[in-house]
């Protein structure tokens, strides 16, 4: 799949390039989030609903070591089998084994986060063995052999003649047929025999309830239920936050994952498995990853609520202009740049500078996470750590040096401005990247202290 | 130490100290005046139809149309006259025909328009996915107004598997352009008695 080396400021630059598409995505994902604001807002209790998600995910991870093993007894006696994999290999190697012991040969696989960051496709498929991902989105972009681009909204970045196009090439539609309900179609025949022949399915997990043993997979096209109740083998994937305890506590975060998602007052399916059907087995694969490594980090174990409604995705200026690959990990956005640094701080240290830090993402947050906080807490790490760039390093430290001086400050606020006025060109160049996109803003003729100063005496 | 073991142990040493549950009031949760309305508002606004009916007859009049017309339609509620029993052995290349099938739903929520069915009610999980078309049977004193009433009511873990059903499958993965019938059935009509 195609996940960039680059930089996010690196890629954004590619994607910015088409002007037209940027400005689409720019205002569709707005117009998402304006869709979730209308779903909240028709809630009067939306902001206690919140409070309570957030209560409860916070109590979850305090205790959560209990949580898991009620929750494995649970599923046993309900026979279910449990794994536990510490990483994404294990991960993959479980689910390899069950292919393999199993002698499987078709496989399809719903939405699942959780393989993206294990890298499962890439893992079965150099051992040969092939995935069918069935959720539409997801689907597109893996016969076009891309990595999704948003978690919720998969080919965002795309265009329906992009889909067409790829179904005309893979699915034999008609070229030029750009319907979405033409090409839809064609998906749905197309898939529909994927599942009927299929011998196992991997589905993801939206939430895992201790007390029951039960998990709930959430989706709107049904991709889920088609694969696990037709194949013979189910197999769950879950990162162990997903754990919640009680059935109860589902109408709290079944009420927030839609609204927050798309503006929708719940998804269509919301599926709860609790025991195989008789003569199937099902598993399911509880994996680690370095979450709990970042349950011990203080500043940024609160991460680990998330239930990537991609909310934060959708409200942020910077994602919404730079698009997903821009963040070359399985989950972008704000949320994926506050989790990706722990899996891997030298490879993911760009993303916490990939923000404005304007805070929008931690308002829209339905379980409230503190996202722009952790941002910024997440950049003194990485300074640190040294795991940033020597001009960036250079860059700040000679702005925080100024800024403790106010006599320099003042000074070098009035010199910046007669430069600006005076030699235009110093900072309206090439080597400026502030200059890039954008044109530097006329220089005001006073400073803010000035025109105070001048404004109280009168 | 096996992987279980290294990662609970790692998260008992990293968990943060204990916090409490918060209370759940259902005081604070919003109220309707009027259930059926506010349920088919929203069910029609998320794709899906709604009859009204004073008794079952005229369903189970157009069941039996169906059936004579040759459509392959399977009968899971009682009221309607001879239920398919023992489906839960049938395999999706079994069912990937069904025209039409009919299920009794237990709660209907006003708020976002789902309808919860226990395994026992489809007869076999795949059904209310694999077929066409959906038509699900509620009654007009099963409609609650949210999710957290839902789930006072229903014991989410008592069959092998349960939904809540909102409306027919969708998408919307092709430039956000919504498209009703991806997977799932194409069309949901809910009749409420």
């Amino acid at each position: 799949m195609s996940k960039s080396s680059l930089s996010h400021a690196e890629a954004a630059e590619q994607f910015i390039k088409d002007e037209p598409r940027t400005d689409w995505h720019d205002e569709t994902l707005w117009f998402v989030r304006q869709k979730r604001d209308k779903a909240a807002h028709g809630l009067p209790e939306w902001e206690q609903l919140r409070e309570w998600a957030s209560q409860i995910k916070n109590h979850t991870l305090s205790n959560l070591d209990n949580y898991l093993l009620e929750f494995e007894a649970n599923a046993n006696a309900n026979g279910v089998t449990i794994h536990w994999a510490p990483d994404a290999a294990d991960h993959n190697r479980i689910i390899f084994d069950l292919i393999q012991k199993n002698n499987i040969q078709k496989i399809v696989k719903s939405k699942s986060m959780l393989t993206e960051e294990c890298g499962l496709n890439e893992f079965l498929h150099a051992k040969g063995v092939e995935t069918i991902d069935t959720d539409l989105g997801e689907r597109i972009v893996q016969l076009r052999y891309e990595a999704p681009s948003h978690i919720v909204l998969p080919a965002i970045h795309l265009k329906k003649q992009d889909v067409s196009d790829t179904f005309h090439e893979h699915l034999n539609t008609e070229k030029g047929n750009n319907d979405p309900q033409y090409l839809t179609e064609a998906a749905r025949q197309h898939l529909r025999e994927k599942f009927i022949e299929s011998e196992l399915a991997i589905t993801g997990v939206n939430f895992a309830v201790a007390e029951t043993g039960g998990f709930v997979v959430c989706t709107n096209e049904g991709n889920a239920d088609m694969g696990a109740h037709a194949a013979k083998i189910h197999i769950a994937c879950m990162g162990f936050e997903k754990m919640i305890p009680k059935a109860e506590h589902l109408s709290v975060f079944l009420r927030l994952l839609a609204r927050s998602a798309t503006g929708q007052p719940i998804t269509t399916y919301s599926s709860h498995f609790n025991k195989p059907r008789e003569g199937q087995e099902m598993h399911i694969v509880i994996v680690d990853n370095g979450r709990s490594r970042q349950l011990g980090r203080a500043d940024f174990r609160n991460s680990l609520k998330c239930i990537r409604c991609a909310a934060c995705f959708n409200t942020c200026p910077v994602y919404r202009r730079s698009g997903g690959y821009s963040y070359h990990t399985a989950v972008a956005g704000p949320i994926g740049s506050i989790l990706n640094p722990n899996i891997d701080m030298r490879a993911n240290a760009d993303l916490p500078f990939a923000s404005t830090l304007c805070g929008s993402c931690s308002n829209v947050c339905p379980v409230k996470i503190d996202i722009h906080d952790q941002l910024w807490k997440w950049r003194q790490v990485l300074v640190e750590e040294g795991y940033v760039d020597a001009s960036k390093k250079v860059g700040l430290k000679g702005m925080a040096f100024v800024l403790a001086r106010p006599g320099l400050y003042r000074f070098a606020g009035k010199a910046g401005r007669a430069v600006m006025r005076l030699f235009p060109w110093l900072l309206n160049n090439k080597l400026n990247p502030w200059y890039k996109q954008r044109e530097m803003p006329a220089p005001p003729k006073q400073s803010f202290r000035d025109w105070y100063i001048k404004n109280k005496q009168q | 130490m096996s992987a279980r073991e290294t990662i609970l142990k790692t998260i008992t040493a990293n968990k943060p100290s204990l916090t409490e549950l918060p209370a759940i009031d259902l005081v604070e949760v919003i109220q309707y005046n009027d259930l059926l309305q506010q349920y088919k508002t929203v069910l029609q606004s998320i794709g899906g139809g709604t009859v009204e009916l004073q008794d079952i007859n005229s369903l189970k009049e157009e069941l039996q149309t169906k059936k004579a017309n040759g459509d392959f339609v399977l009968n899971r509620i009682a009221s309607l006259g001879d239920v398919e029993e023992s489906i839960a052995h049938l395999t999706a290349p079994d069912l990937a025909a069904v025209d039409t099938a009919y299920v009794e739903g237990t709660i209907a929520v006003a708020e976002n328009g789902a309808i919860w069915l226990y395994e026992s009610q489809m007869g076999n999980r795949l059904l209310p996915f694999i077929c066409q078309h959906l038509v699900i049977v509620i009654e007009k004193k099963n409609i609650v107004a949210t999710m957290h009433h839902a789930y006072q009511q229903i014991e989410s873990a008592k069959d092998g598997f349960g939904v809540f059903l909102a409306g027919p499958s969708k998408t919307a993965d092709i430039e956000q352009s919504l498209v009703i019938g991806a997977h799932g059935a194409r069309s949901l009509i809910v009749y409420i008695i």
